[in-house]
């Protein structure tokens, strides 16, 4: 059977993705007929009216979805079509209650327009009350209209679609994790409807392990937890997980929204040092044995708004001192370790090693990372033999955008053992000093993402 | 930090990395708390096969909670076995480190657990 459903027109790039890991997560059969990043409707063939339920129960980007009964672009069409493919359905809603509504996407029309246009499915003779609020069952006409329509004077949508209304998504729950109503949050705090996507494209789920190296106030942490998944977390900076040692803390952010059995355990440290336990890659024999995380979810530090930095002394030999006074005061309690600049395209590639170490046969990664609009200034989506991409999504600001990109870790049986001596290779090569030479990134960022000549 | 956590971390210092001795961390002078979690048997399931079963066995003698048997049970075991799945639930997620030291029995290191978030930075001749 064919549903419609009816996204939101934001974050466009990042819906089809969203209900494809759903149908993951749901283990739904899911396939897409017709789709469009210009338009709001999507078609897909699911195989139940519970599947369309489950697939977009925990959607952010989905409004709503139904049980398309005919569809095109003219109003005949869609009456041709729900009387040759319908008729069997109309017995069910003879007596129940029910309304019929318009949804008109980028037009508008009178009422009497409205009236004409519901009317004019009298036929299905359905018997039963009319009621607005609260129906047994909602019939709704939606009609897409070219942009700026009423200006142009045209008169008629491009395409109408007629269907059975089935489920909402979870388009609330962005507002119960509203960053305006959090305890505590920082700078660079993401935005709760992008991290819950975030968290659904990683499969966050109930019994599932998740892990977020960069984590900050706990932005995807919380919202993987909304999903039910235990969820861990380090930052290079302790202050940020410890936050006033009150209220305001990013356990404090879990006790708000009631989330405290989600929290798994936060700890300070450092990506390239890492305390976490990891195996040799193509070492594990069953899948699991050794790898610990279904999913790593993070927004690492771009080096713009806050520093990227690991372990270590930028410059050694100019400075023993550093070193030989470290080793002196590193058992005091306040001792602070120094940190160097560190290159961003090494540290992306530390993320996907370390995901590559960590993650179960088919668990997820998904990373935010930045890149500039102009194309000769691009940062190339990074690679690795043991992830496979399955999705880039791109948020558009002005001169610049981020992508969340997300990798499934393949079985070792399947990588490619001769790429990945190509690609440990590669991974030397990265060398510099100073935060421009390490983040061509932050260097474009400063230089107003202007090409040199 | 939750007992679990505990079994995912070893030495930071990447000398100990290929040491046996280094992992499990060693608790010491270990403030526990305990949380009041809902069981989730599904959950456990899950973890089972990424926990170190040794490790865990380890830690948890030294914590002063009962001694675990030699061998993991099996994901079916464990779903059929009531008593073992409270016992590991409270081990495993309901106890909480606050306040302490997990020392590396390698090369000793020592890192500090404050508030219950545990400090792994090194200085640089570790690093």
């Amino acid at each position: 059977m064919d549903y419609l459903i009816r996204f939101s027109q934001s974050h466009e790039t990042f819906r089809l993705p969203e209900i494809q890991a759903l149908a993951v997560i749901e283990g739904v059969d899911l396939k897409v007929a017709s789709y469009s990043l210009e338009s709001p409707f999507c078609i897909v063939n699911l195989a139940s009216e519970g599947d369309a339920r489950r697939l977009i129960r925990r959607s952010i980007l989905v409004q709503t979805i139904h049980e398309l009964w005919g569809s095109g672009p003219t109003l005949e069409d869609v009456h041709a079509a729900v009387r040759e493919r319908t008729p069997q359905f109309w017995e069910r809603y003879m007596t129940c209650s029910f309304k019929f509504t318009l949804d008109s996407y980028q037009g508008s029309r009178s009422s009497e327009e409205k009236v004409r246009l519901i009317d004019s499915f009298s036929y299905l003779g359905f018997a039963g009350p009319i009621v607005m609020k609260r129906p047994d069952e909602e019939f709704i006409l939606f009609e897409d209209w070219l942009w700026g329509s009423a200006v142009q004077g045209i008169k008629e949508p491009k395409h109408y679609y007629f269907g059975r209304y089935i489920a909402t998504g979870a388009r609330d729950m962005p507002k119960k994790l509203d960053l305006k109503k959090r305890r505590y949050i920082s700078t660079t705090s993401m935005d709760s409807e992008l991290a819950l996507v975030t968290a659904n494209l990683a499969l966050a789920a109930p019994g599932k392990l998740m892990y977020d190296p960069f984590v900050g106030t706990g932005s995807f942490p919380i919202a993987c937890a909304q999903f039910g998944a235990l969820t861990f977390g380090s930052d290079i900076d302790g202050r940020s997980i410890r936050g006033d040692s009150g209220k305001k803390t990013l356990r404090g952010n879990f006790e708000q929204y009631g989330l405290l059995s989600g929290l798994g355990g936060m700890f300070t440290a450092d990506l390239t040092n890492s305390p976490i336990r990891r195996q040799s890659l193509g070492t594990s024999s069953d899948g699991v044995q050794g790898r610990i995380f279904d999913g790593i979810v993070c927004d690492p530090p771009y080096g713009v708004r806050e520093g990227l930095r690991v372990l270590g002394v930028r410059d050694p030999e100019k400075s023993p001192w550093v070193t030989s006074k470290g080793k002196e005061m590193y058992k005091l309690p306040d001792f602070i370790p120094p940190r160097k600049p560190y290159s961003f395209v090494a540290m992306l590639d530390d993320i996907l090693q370390f995901s590559a170490q960590t993650l179960v046969d088919g668990g997820r990664l998904s990373f935010w990372m930045p890149t500039a609009n102009d194309e000769d200034q691009e940062i190339p989506v990074p690679s690795h033999p043991y992830l496979e991409t399955i999705s880039v999504c791109t948020q558009v600001f002005n001169k610049w955008s981020r992508r969340l990109i997300t990798y499934r870790r393949i079985p070792d049986a399947e990588v490619d053992q001769e790429a990945m001596k190509m690609w440990e290779a590669d991974k030397e090569k990265l060398v510099g000093k100073t935060a421009d030479e390490l983040n061509p990134f932050r260097k474009a960022y400063f230089n107003k993402f202007e090409v040199e000549n | 930090m939750k007992v679990l956590t505990l079994n995912f971390l070893t030495c930071a210092v990447k000398a100990c990395k290929s040491s046996s001795d280094s992992f499990p961390l060693h608790p010491k002078e270990a403030e526990l708390a305990k949380d009041d979690v809902e069981i989730n048997p599904q959950l456990l399931v899950n973890v089972l096969p990424r926990i170190d079963w040794a490790a865990l066995r380890t830690t948890s003698t030294e914590l002063g909670f009962p001694a675990l048997p030699e061998q993991p049970p099996t994901a079916e075991e464990l779903e059929a076995d009531e008593k073992m799945l409270q016992e590991l639930h409270s081990l495993l997620m309901e106890t909480q480190i606050m306040e302490g030291k997990l020392v590396c029995g390698h090369c000793g290191h020592e890192y500090a657990i404050r508030e219950g978030i545990a400090n792994f930075l090194l200085p640089s001749h570790l690093v």
